[in-house]
């Protein structure tokens, strides 16, 4: 039983006298901010590849990942206020990093994610200095402009193929290679199942992250910082820590698009793409965790339906622009913050008509 | 007890806290004066947000401007603000409860110490309630609970019932009073309210442009001449 259980057993007879303390209690205590990540990642898992093609799966591996490169943005501008555009670049240095040490061959999959994790953990770390100083539109410049160092550092350096080096890259030999699969899941179809685990397990690291003492200290950091001095919290520390845990994600993410079909190029990266991933979480709900996935989905399968239609997938971009404005205007809160409310209404309906009847 | 030796704050040009020496013994001290006069700039000297010119803080002995901001709420310094900061994506638990953990309070302690805090500044909704969805009233008293919460030795209200009706002031005012004697921490209250001031601070001070006009025992300071001139207007106090 978590402390607050027992705060609400302590004052139970309070909820008679503050009906909006009641409704508060059970909006905030559904164990499923736990379960749904499991809960989605194994039905995908298990039942997408039952109804989708090959192509389909490729498609979905790529939305896992994104989702999890939304979810780094969720935790930083959603949670703590800090704005990132480099986060599709630090996806970039995760498949660089994630392919440079497979070629080694020394380190197990789930040990190359986990270090290039960290790589990109500690780049974050650098990455937050600024952020200790700036924020808004200035911090959000600051790390477009580093997104735009690393594509253009990417361009000179291209993607380890197997060469040489600290680089690792042949220019003498043509094409990509991608990083090598773990044995359990060298199919497409493993692949994309192994993909939704790590994702999911993106997830809940970051839910116990902000359910815990670093979401605490991040809520009171994103109303103000003064607060969160004046509460104790060393702010350095945990805004910090919010880059590194970000971009930790992220960067396994980008592990995980290294060895999906066909290897990285540094043309998947560019650093508008960030802009567009700010644009399409915000739509699908900043501050709810499920808007992560909605928006892997939207940035990746949507373009894919598109395709199969025979549309041009720059369509998008106008659609994401007008769907914002949209947003921004109706509701703030995005496609999951819209969707968790109305469920909770409804649910509310069903438990009012249950006890009436 | 607090000492305060010399303590100047430039803001450019501007000199908000000018020569500051003030002696502030324990129990609750009320700190009162002119809007403008340095009162929230002496509060943010003390939690460490604005760095003084020059001077020097000793609270208990120990020297308060040494310590980084984070490090003066772990010594026991806690604080509210003109413009209540109860943090709206927390539940009231987790208001009070980050105090706790982020000032050195035992995890096995929390449970038992949020709920005393709660319960001593009387506030009676649930823990569990959304801060976002409490009145202006209940989100000062979870304020005035995250800064109690533990083992506080230092308490600063910067206006702590402001824009509040009478009733609620009068509750806030009767928690305020309990502190001193019930927590064993100092108060130092600022406020505009001076029947609040009077009814909950045993000394005053009384800051005009930056420099000290009076100290000494409430009602006797809020007689001073200087201080009916500078603050009060002419009229009589009754």
């Amino acid at each position: 039983m978590n402390v607050l259980e027992d705060a609400h057993r302590a004052t139970a007879p309070d909820h008679a006298r503050h009906p909006t303390a009641a409704i508060g209690h059970r909006l905030r205590q559904p164990l499923s901010a736990a379960v749904w990540p499991a809960g989605v990642a194994a039905a995908a898992a298990l039942l997408l590849p039952l109804f989708t093609s090959a192509y389909w799966i490729q498609v979905l591996t790529a939305a896992a990942v994104f989702s999890v490169a939304a979810l780094g943005l969720s935790v930083l501008y959603g949670r703590v206020g800090l704005i990132s555009l480099g986060q599709i670049a630090m996806l970039a240095v995760g498949g660089w990093t994630a392919e440079r040490l497979g070629q080694t061959g020394a380190l197990p999959f789930w040990l190359v994610l986990l270090a290039t994790g960290v790589v990109t953990g500690l780049i974050g770390i650098v990455i937050g200095l600024p952020a200790l100083r700036l924020s808004g539109l200035y911090l959000a410049l600051i790390t477009l402009m580093l997104a735009a160092a690393v594509t253009i550092v990417l361009t000179n350096t291209n993607f380890p193929n197997g060469g040489p080096g600290f680089l690792g890259y042949d220019p003498v030999k043509s094409g990509t290679v991608p990083l090598a699969r773990p044995a359990v899941a060298a199919g497409d179809t493993a692949y994309f199942r192994y993909t939704v685990v790590v994702c999911a397990l993106m997830f809940l690291l970051a839910i116990a992250h902000t359910r815990g003492r670093p979401g605490r200290a991040w809520a009171a950091i994103r109303q103000s910082e003064h607060a969160a001095v004046a509460a104790g919290i060393n702010v350095t520390l945990y805004k910090l820590w919010a880059f590194a845990l970000a971009c930790f994600m992220t960067g396994v993410a980008g592990a995980l698009l290294a060895a999906s079909a066909g290897g990285l190029t540094v043309y998947q990266f560019p650093p508008q793409e960030s802009i567009t991933l700010l644009a399409a979480l915000l739509m699908a709900g900043m501050y709810h965790f499920a808007g992560a996935v909605v928006a892997g989905l939207m940035l990746k399968a949507m373009p894919a339906l598109l395709d199969t239609w025979g549309v041009s997938s720059n369509v998008l971009l106008i659609v994401f622009g007008v769907g914002l404005v949209q947003t921004l205007v109706t509701s703030p809160e995005g496609i999951a913050g819209q969707l968790s409310r109305d469920l909770a209404r409804l649910g509310a309906r069903i438990r009012v008509r249950r006890t009436t009847s | 007890m607090i000492e305060i030796k010399e303590l100047t704050v430039r803001f450019g040009g501007v000199t908000p806290i000018q020569a500051m020496d003030l002696t502030l013994p324990g129990g609750a001290c009320g700190l009162i004066g002119p809007n403008g006069a340095g009162k929230t700039t002496f509060f943010n000297v003390l939690s460490g947000f604005v760095t003084p010119a020059t001077g020097r803080v000793l609270a208990f002995g120990d020297d308060l401007l040494a310590l980084p901001g984070h490090r003066r709420a772990r010594w026991g310094l806690r604080r509210t603000f003109q413009t209540e900061q109860a943090i709206e994506q927390l539940s009231v638990y987790d208001n009070v409860a980050m105090v706790h953990e982020h000032t050195g309070g035992h995890r096995r302690d929390r449970h038992r110490d949020v709920l005393t805090a709660l319960d001593f500044v009387g506030l009676s909704v649930s823990p569990t309630a959304p801060v976002g969805a409490l009145g202006a009233g209940e989100r000062r008293l979870v304020e005035l609970a995250r800064a109690v919460v533990g083992h506080p030795r230092v308490v600063l209200l910067d206006e702590p019932a402001a824009g509040l009706p009478d009733e609620e002031t009068g509750r806030i005012g009767a928690v305020i009073r309990r502190i001193p004697a019930e927590l064993d921490a100092m108060t130092v209250l600022v406020d505009h309210d001076m029947s609040l001031v009077s009814a909950c601070c045993d000394v005053t001070a009384v800051l005009d442009f930056g420099r000290l006009v009076a100290a000494g025992p409430t009602q006797e300071v809020l007689r001073d001449e200087h201080v009916v001139r500078a603050y009060l207007g002419t009229e009589e106090i009754v």
